[in-house]
């Protein structure tokens, strides 16, 4: 008994080292794991899929797709799992970590890269490190997905103008005839300077067990 | 010669101001000593020193016979409005006066230099002799605070207002009920200990005292931090908490002004207090949101009508402030309540112009509001009965800076648990010292009816009003600079930000949030949009916009600030930078056809998009050859 646990708070503090979680939001996590996974080892889309509450996400596809993304382990392979462990399910949550009053500039802005990187990879589905504006039609498409019926006009057009305007600020002068490719990570930190993404995009992660967690995937 | 211009032209106005001035102060004297008119025939000295020629003429020749007035003098007739207009004028002059006199702006705030002002044209007035015009409680209340209240809940931040709304509300309630208790305490203990003329203060007059002065005023917050640009979060901050400290102000001064004339507080009457401080700010949210549902309910029907639409803005949000105020409870609540609420539906409902002249008309009347309350302020402190304690004063004042640091590191260190974002020293530093105090506490002062502690009281609140509005007021610009202090970032609302972090992170960390099994502040957030959209929408909103989605009704109004650009600047000169020279080749991959960046949006819209492009397109269409595409004749009717 007390072997296994110095064993497995042991693996824990590994884990806790490498995401920024403290040791008791790790074990909420892998509590919640267990409920996803109908106490198995690994998640697979399904498991993901069945969350009723993400059925009215319009962008649910592309979040579970996150969670199975290689790139977003940063042990730089690209492709995707079929099913993720918990190490992976907590590398993907750690990017939304928030900044703590400790953390320096320089860490706040590698936070930063972090999370828009996480946010580009979303969004750049073929990996060749540029949005094109296929892409970015995509994403608009299924952000008014839910929104019923849009006609597609207005999504190209939206799509267009976005386009548009992340070329102009980023390479204003262009010849008529030069093609600009898609977005590219520069690009993309470029136009998203001035929000401060650190301290947009976390959530709060608990350190104390709620009831709410123990009533397993038929929570709505 | 064009130096020689401005040179007049800054000498010109302190000159109209000044004789405005002496134009208002005699006015004002000779309707404060004057004797009854007759109407015709009296001439009336003329204040500049010239008689009027023509009555004084035939009063003297003829003494029976009436000849017929070809110009007579009828003052009272006018009097009321006319003083009224010409304070007003005197107030707006001398704002334009600070604004053209170069370097001033930077130093001193303008609020500051409104109470000079007012000083000075009450120091003129009291050398004279005559009646000054006193703030008094009602014309405050019931006309000069309903805008500036207004203007600021209507256009209110929504977002940042609800993601901090625990912070704001610790601030607003437990800070004001610390610093009450705290000055009030504190103040008795000093009455007790100095003695003297002191000693006749009682417990309950110091509490009522000090629920007065404790309270973070928002008129003169939004005076001095809106010249200074600080960051939102700290903006919202200092801001949402005074307004909503009104509710517990109101409740505490209520509650102590019952107390004082009762003598006894029993247990009862606490708890009685403390429900009526529920009832006061949640009834308050619940009947602010009715009006504001009545007006949007009724803006969906004025498509017919569209002059009439800013009318009912103003007047549903009125009527809430006059309701409240009928019972006593916080307009202020009632008001902000109403605004907030009523705003993207009238948004949605109302034409263009429509929604630029609500905007206007709200901040032209908060600016003659602000103008004319520090006005006021300054003319009511030299004119109004004063008792001057140094220590009770000196005590104040250093009593309410001391516990509003205290009260705001107290209550900082309790919310830093709760925040994900914590607040630094720094954004204490800044909310500490950003609360002023204004023009209600002096109201609410001079509404106290218990005479002999009153002046005492009075002239206490006066000096912490000049103290936090002059001082603090002037010396936080430097210290903004000089602790680096985050600014307000550039906002220039793209397409891609609105893409990037309004719908898609929204959806994201909502997804997140329910992946991780607990119902954060996206999963509510996201159930009331979408209960707003399924249900409310239908009910407010006229026609095909209420099933619109947000990043539609973006677009278009982006797509419609960009056709009055084009429109507004005329010639190719001047065309607005966004344009470079990408244009929609650049990004297409290969194809023939070239794509529009119009969409197809309903027809009214197309109307008016066509019109304003068609009016003024006749010059640029030569020029700017990337018009090509957006012109709307190309399109297939």
């Amino acid at each position: 008994m007390g072997a296994s646990q110095t064993r497995t708070e042991h693996k824990y503090q590994d884990l806790a080292d490498k995401t920024g979680f403290s040791l008791e939001q790790i074990e909420n996590l892998h509590k919640r794991f267990q409920q996803l996974s109908d106490n198995d080892n690994t998640i697979s889309r399904e498991h993901l899929d069945s969350i009723p509450s993400l059925a009215n996400n319009p962008i649910r596809k592309q979040i579970i797709e996150a969670f199975f993304d290689k790139r977003n382990q940063h042990q730089n392979e690209v492709g995707s799992y079929e099913e993720i462990g918990f190490e992976q399910f907590l590398m993907v949550m750690s990017h939304f970590c928030p900044p703590s009053l400790t953390t320096t500039e320089e860490e706040k802005e590698a936070m930063r890269k972090e999370k828009l990187r996480f946010l580009f990879n979303m969004h750049d589905t073929d990996n060749d490190g540029t949005i094109t504006l296929v892409e970015y039609r995509k994403v608009v498409e299924e952000l008014l997905s839910k929104s019923g019926d849009i006609e597609q006009e207005t999504v190209k057009a939206i799509a267009d103008a976005a386009m548009l305007e992340v070329a102009s600020t980023n390479v204003p002068h262009m010849a008529p005839d030069e093609f600009y490719e898609g977005i590219t990570f520069e690009h993309f930190q470029q136009i998203l300077k001035g929000l401060e993404m650190e301290t947009r995009m976390h959530i709060r992660f608990l350190d104390v067990d709620t009831p709410t967690l123990r009533c397993g995937n038929s929570t709505s | 010669m064009a130096e020689l211009r401005l040179a007049r032209r800054s000498s010109f106005l302190p000159l109209t101001g000044l004789m405005c001035v002496v134009l208002l102060v005699f006015v004002s004297v000779a309707s404060a000593s004057r004797d009854v008119v007759s109407e015709n025939n009296e001439t009336w000295r003329d204040p500049a020193g010239e008689t009027r020629g023509d009555s004084h003429h035939k009063t003297n020749s003829t003494a029976h016979k009436k000849a017929f007035p070809v110009l007579s003098f009828n003052y009272d007739h006018v009097q009321k409005p006319f003083e009224i207009s010409l304070w007003i004028l005197l107030a707006l002059l001398m704002k334009l006066g600070f604004h053209i006199i170069p370097g001033v702006q930077n130093i001193v705030p303008e609020s500051c230099l409104l109470i000079g002002v007012g000083l000075l044209v009450g120091g003129i007035i009291k050398a004279i002799g005559g009646e000054a015009p006193v703030l008094n409680t009602k014309l405050f209340f019931l006309y000069l605070l309903p805008p500036i209240i207004l203007d600021a809940g209507y256009f209110l931040p929504i977002r940042p207002f609800t993601e901090n709304m625990g912070t704001i509300l610790v601030f607003a309630v437990v800070g004001t009920l610390w610093n009450t208790f705290f000055i009030g305490g504190m103040i008795y203990a000093v009455c007790r200990l100095e003695g003297g003329q002191l000693a006749s203060v009682d417990p309950l007059s110091c509490l009522l005292f000090g629920s007065i002065v404790s309270a973070v005023d928002p008129v003169a917050v939004l005076a001095v931090f809106e010249e200074i640009h600080i960051n939102e979060l700290l903006h919202i901050l200092v801001f949402g908490e005074s307004l909503l400290n009104d509710a517990v102000t109101v409740v505490l001064y209520h509650l102590f002004e019952e107390f004082t004339h009762e003598g006894t507080v029993t247990v009862v009457d606490a708890v009685l207090g403390v429900v009526c401080f529920f009832v006061v700010s949640l009834g308050g949210i619940l009947v602010g949101a009715i009006y504001g549902i009545l007006g949007a309910f009724t803006s969906r029907f004025t498509s017919h009508t569209r002059v009439i639409e800013p009318l009912f803005v103003f007047l549903y949000s009125y009527m809430a402030y006059l309701s409240a105020e009928v019972f006593h409870l916080s307009g202020i609540m009632w008001l902000i309540a109403c605004g907030v609420v009523m705003r993207p539906y009238v948004e949605a409902n109302v034409s263009h112009k429509s929604y630029t002249t609500i905007k206007y008309f709200l901040k032209m009347w908060s600016s003659v509001s602000e103008t004319l309350i520090f006005i006021f302020l300054g003319v009511s402190t030299v004119a109004g009965p004063h008792a001057w304690n140094w220590t009770f004063v000196i005590v104040t004042v250093v009593l309410c800076l001391v516990s509003r640091v205290l009260g705001v590191i107290g209550l900082t260190y309790i919310i830093n648990k709760f925040r994900i974002v914590k607040l630094t020293k720094k954004d204490q530093f800044i909310v500490a010292y950003g609360g002023l105090r204004g023009a209600i506490a002096f109201s609410l002062g001079f509404l106290l009816t218990n005479s002999e502690m009153k002046n005492m009281f009075l002239t206490a609140i006066i000096t912490v009003i000049f103290f936090t509005v002059i001082v603090q007021g002037m010396t936080i610009r430097p210290l903004v600079e000089l602790l680096a202090v985050k600014k307000k970032k550039e906002s220039k609302r793209s397409i891609n930000e609105e893409i990037h972090t309004q719908q898609f992170l929204d959806h994201l960390l909502t997804g997140i949030e329910d992946i991780c099994g607990h119902y954060g502040h996206h999963h509510w957030k996201d159930k009331l949009n979408r209960f707003n959209k399924a249900y409310v929408k239908k009910w407010l909103i006229a026609g095909g916009r209420s099933t619109e989605p947000q990043l539609i009704s973006f677009y278009n109004k982006m797509e419609m600030k960009q056709a009055m650009m084009l429109v507004e600047s005329g010639s190719a000169a001047k065309l607005p930078t966004i344009v470079s020279s990408v244009s929609m080749q650049n990004i297409q991959p290969r194809g023939p056809t070239r794509q529009r960046a119009i969409p197809s949006i309903s027809k009214s819209r197309e109307q008016e998009i066509r019109k304003i492009l068609r009016a003024n397109l006749q010059k640029t269409r030569q020029r700017a050859s990337f018009l090509q595409q957006t012109r709307p004749d190309d399109r297939p009717v």
